[in-house]
């Protein structure tokens, strides 16, 4: 079971080999999110609107490791932005992965950018 | 390494584990407890709960992890029965040896049987441990097999022996309270406040008899009775015996260390005995030549000890112990604190009695009037912390001392808690100062009352003090500028209420514009789904209006279960559904292949469906003539039903009929939490209506309406808000009560729990719904009209609009499914795997 976790490792923008052609932006609604399939992989990308900001984190939830975090919902605790998974509302920060309010693992986060009508992932491989 | 062995494993030799487990020095020691009970140690303190609720766990002090986790040896069920000083070791009655570098006598007390002729006979009991009380629970059983009048009398009107007398009335005797002194609780009371609290106990069916000297006990083998004098006889069958302690000093005797003339191990100010490596805590320990039988004196000298031990030798007991004590008895306040009786040539006593409430305090003063030697209080102790804390601490007190105990006034006599000075000990038991509670908050290691109560442990022992810690709390966060209401998240500092007040006011009608009108930050999965359910109670927006603030059951309308697919409820309103329409629920259930069970609620559940097949499902449902029955929302869920007048032989009324009725009217209705009602058609209530946050039950001449029911955790009958009524009353107050509610309620706060916080109950409900008291039940009714007339399917305005079927695609880039889901089969038809961890 662990594998499936094992699957999603962060990647920083300067580790990206393959900029990802995810979908067109208006396929995200505004402060909400919606997942991505990469070859094996499910990343939720989240359109942070008030922040002006996409973020993309491994879709999986550590906790339960159910594929649902990018039916959560948006947030900010004390400024930093935030995911809070749908089954039992464990947040995630969505700059470091980090678990704000239990001891979870962090998550994985890749690097999102926009370009012309269209949103990119960020992958190492 | 040095070995302590600690005999006695009762609440104070457990304090002293506990303290010297908290030292950095307890590394260097070897820790081994002898207890002879054959559990860890308990509270005796609250020892008639076990009566209650016959759970020995929740007495004890610590679970035997505890003990494990900190390195002590916990040996239970073996009693030392030597000590060898020259070789400092010890022998159990196990014959095992052991040797100790010190050694800490703890072992207590036992109560004191007085030698009346026949005490020996069967039915005789002494009230001491959960072992005493679980013989006096079967034998008490027993004798209400033959006789469901029996009588028990308990021997001793103190303290103890009171308690007992409450154990006895919980086992369905008829209970005697037998006192050789003129007055209950000689050793706490006056005459008249003894006086007082015999009215009191009287009149809860105590028996009370005073300035009794028991001859002899009556009967064969077994009690039957106990007699006084020559015609004066009580005829009883059990007995509790409670007529004081008796230092359980034999280790001390035996072994040659100093003892006191009528018992007990002499102790000095370091808590040693005439043995250096000897010491002696508790009631088995004679200190100041007394034996003091309260828990905190006990915790006192334990700490002592410890401290002694590991070398903090200028720790030591002081010379003057405070006896105050506050406690409940039977459910009634009684305690005395300082000097309770006083010598008219010291000071000046102060008396309010009040014999038709069952109120007696007294409180001593100095014949200068100007400071506090003690008192007593009866009937009411809501004012000892305080008086206590005076007494304590020498504080001033006013120039008509009466002030103190008199009937409150505007703003009390005392004044802040915070004017205590910092030294004030807050929780005697722990031994905790008020500088240590609001330091705890002051130097920001604690946020709140939960995490002071943690970190310092006060109240956690008798709890008399939660009142005035939970006060310091709130007067230290609040002189700090921090705010102790209940605010809804980091981004709002309003209550539910408020923001109701405010979107209301201000017309607002997106998430992002409550927020920047009295918010701040971006939000968060607190006060999304509390705007959109604010949205939802005044304008009827579905959550297809705004869905990334929902919740994701609302989100997606649907039920998401525990592997991520869902549930699906179509409405069946009052559990009535045709053969037809069950054709047509089973053929859907199996060509989505989806999990069928039917729900407390009457209706149909259908499990593990696919984020992208609930369109799909929901198209057939629609198309079929059902609609979305709410079971993902804060909203109604179901009125349930029995088949009423229309078929059942009892029936008064037609409950199926008005309960589909009332379904109807209410779907779709977003509120604080989930509604759920009940309709039945007469007082056999199959339909359980009082159980839910509304019930309605047929009676000769209407319906009777409840409000306020709860099943749950807390299950709660409803209670009654208007008698007699027709269906067209029902409707009107149902109308005001519900939207009364939702404008009212704290977040996710049912109506059970709302009605309980409601300032004047159930009476203050009727005053607004029925008398309209506020003045508000037009614009009650008219919001739930508009929210009725308003109501529209959201599954409906789903399917029908092509945009929002993009958010049910699992992937927003590819028509494939989550391939992580697994399911397995389950009898005949199917279930998520379950989850690793």
């Amino acid at each position: 079971m662990d594998t499936l976790l094992l699957k999603y490792k962060s990647v920083k923008e300067e580790e990206v080999k393959v900029w990802f052609k995810a979908a067109p932006i208006s396929a995200f609604p505004k402060d909400g999110g919606a997942c991505v399939k990469y070859k094996n992989l499910q990343i939720a990308v989240f359109n942070f609107s008030r922040l002006n900001k996409w973020y993309a984190c491994q879709n999986l939830s550590p906790e339960k490791q159910e594929n649902v975090l990018s039916r959560g919902m948006l947030g900010d605790h004390k400024g930093i932005p935030k995911i809070a998974c749908p089954l039992h509302k464990k947040t995630f920060s969505l700059e470091t992965g980090e678990n704000l309010n239990a001891d979870l693992a962090p998550i994985a986060t890749y690097p999102v950018k926009i370009e012309g009508e269209n949103v990119y992932i960020g992958f190492s491989e | 390494m040095k070995t302590i062995i600690v005999v006695g494993n009762g609440m104070v030799g457990y304090k002293f584990c506990e303290k010297f487990a908290a030292t950095q020095e307890s590394k260097n020691f070897k820790v081994i407890v002898f207890g002879e009970e054959p559990r860890p140690a308990y509270d005796r303190v609250h020892l008639s709960e076990f009566f209650e609720n016959q759970d020995a766990k929740a007495l004890e002090m610590a679970p035997a992890e505890w003990y494990k986790e900190n390195g002590i040896d916990l040996v239970v069920d073996e009693r030392v029965s030597d000590i060898q000083r020259e070789t400092k070791t010890i022998i159990t009655a196990k014959n095992r040896v052991l040797n100790y570098d010190y050694l800490v006598l703890a072992t207590g007390s036992s109560a004191f049987v007085p030698p009346i002729k026949g005490v020996e006979k069967e039915g005789v009991f002494v009230y001491r441990t959960i072992e005493d009380l679980e013989g006096m629970l079967g034998y008490a059983a027993k004798l209400k097999e033959k006789n469901p009048n029996a009588r028990a009398a308990v021997l001793g009107g103190g303290l103890l022996g009171l308690e007992a007398g409450k154990a006895v009335m919980d086992m369905g005797l008829e209970p005697h309270i037998v006192e050789f002194a003129p007055k209950l609780m000689p050793r706490q009371l006056d005459a008249r406040s003894s006086k007082v609290l015999q009215l009191k106990l009287e009149s809860i069916g105590l028996n009370i008899h005073l300035s009794k000297a028991t001859n002899q006990i009556l009967g064969d083998s077994t009690i039957t009775g106990m007699e006084f004098g020559e015609d004066d006889v009580l005829d009883v069958e059990m007995l509790v015996v409670s007529a004081g302690i008796r230092p359980r000093d034999e280790l001390g005797k035996t072994s040659g260390l100093e003892m006191g003339v009528r018992g007990g191990i002499v102790v000095d100010n370091k808590m040693q005995t005439s043995d250096k490596s000897i010491f002696a805590i508790g009631e088995v320990a004679l200190y100041n030549q007394m034996i003091y039988g309260l828990v905190a004196p006990g915790y006192d000298m334990a700490g002592i000890a410890v401290n002694q031990i590991i070398g903090k030798v200028d720790e030591l007991m002081p010379a003057e112990i405070d006896m105050s004590t506050k406690l409940k008895l039977i459910g009634v306040d009684v305690a005395s604190f300082g000097e309770p009786f006083m010598p008219a040539s010291k000071g000046h006593s102060v008396i309010f009695e009040n014999k038709t409430q069952h109120l007696y305090k007294r409180i001593n003063v100095s014949l200068d009037g100007k400071s506090l030697l003690g008192g007593i209080l009866v009937g009411d102790a809501s004012d000892y912390n305080m008086l206590h804390q005076v007494f304590l601490n020498g504080m001033a007190i006013p120039e008509d001392a009466a002030q103190l105990i008199l009937p409150a006034t505007e703003g009390g006599a005392f004044g802040s808690a915070l004017d205590l000075p910092d030294e004030a000990q807050i929780c005697s038991c722990e031994n905790v100062s008020k500088g240590q509670i609001c330091g705890a908050i002051k130097d920001g290691s604690c946020e709140d009352l939960a995490g002071v109560i943690s970190s310092t442990k006060a109240s956690t022992s008798c709890g008399g003090c939660k009142p005035m810690v939970t006060d310091l709390v709130n007067e230290t966060l609040k002189s700090l500028g921090k705010t102790v209401k209940n605010v809804i998240c980091e981004h709002f500092e309003y209550s539910r209420q408020e923001l109701y007040g405010i979107i209301k006011a201000k017309k607002l009608t997106s998430f992002n514009e409550v927020l920047d009108t009295c918010g701040e930050g971006h939000g968060c999965e607190t006060c999304k789904p509390l705007v959109s359910s604010i949205f939802a109670s005044l304008y009827n927006d579905t959550p297809n209006k705004e869905d990334v603030t929902q919740d994701t059951n609302d989100k997606f309308l649907a039920n998401i279960q525990r592997n991520g697919t869902y549930s699906v409820v179509p409405r069946i309103a009052g559990g009535e559904v045709t053969p037809e329409d069950l054709i047509v629920l089973g053929q859907i259930g199996s060509k989505y292949n989806l999990y069928t069970k039917i729900t407390g609620g009457a209706r149909i559940d259908f499990f593990g469906a696919e984020l992208n097949d609930l369109p799909a499902i929901w198209k057939e449902l629609i198309a079929a003539g059902f609609e979305s029955g709410h079971a993902y929302g804060k909203s109604l869920r179901t009125v349930k039903s029995c088949v009423g007048s229309t078929w059942c032989r009892y029936g008064l009324d037609e409950s199926i009929t008005f309960a589909i009725e009332l379904e109807n009217r209410y779907k779709g209705l977003r509120s604080p939490h989930k509604i759920k009602g009940g309709v039945s058609g007469c007082i056999r209530e199959c339909a359980e209506a009082r159980g839910k946050d509304f019930g309605i039950i047929a009676v000769e001449g209407g319906w009777n309406l409840y409000v306020g029911g709860n099943g749950g955790a807390t299950p709660r009958h409803a209670q009654l808000l208007a008698e007699k009524i027709d269906n067209e009353t029902v409707i009107k107050y149902l109308d005001r009560y519900l939207i009364y509610y939702i404008q009212t309620a704290a977040p996710l706060m049912r109506t059970a729990a709302w009605l309980d916080k409601l300032e004047g109950g159930i009476e203050q409900l009727k005053k607004v719904v029925i008398e309209d008291s506020l003045n508000i039940v037009e614009d009650l009714e008219n919001e739930m009209q508009f929210l009725v007339d308003a109501y529209e399917c959201e599954w409906k305005q789903a399917i029908e609009n092509e945009e929002t079927e993009k958010r049910f695609q699992h992937f927003v880039n590819s028509d494939d499914r989550d391939d992580n889901l697994v399911f397995v089969p389950l009898r005949d038809q199917k279930m998520p795997e379950l989850w690793k961890n």
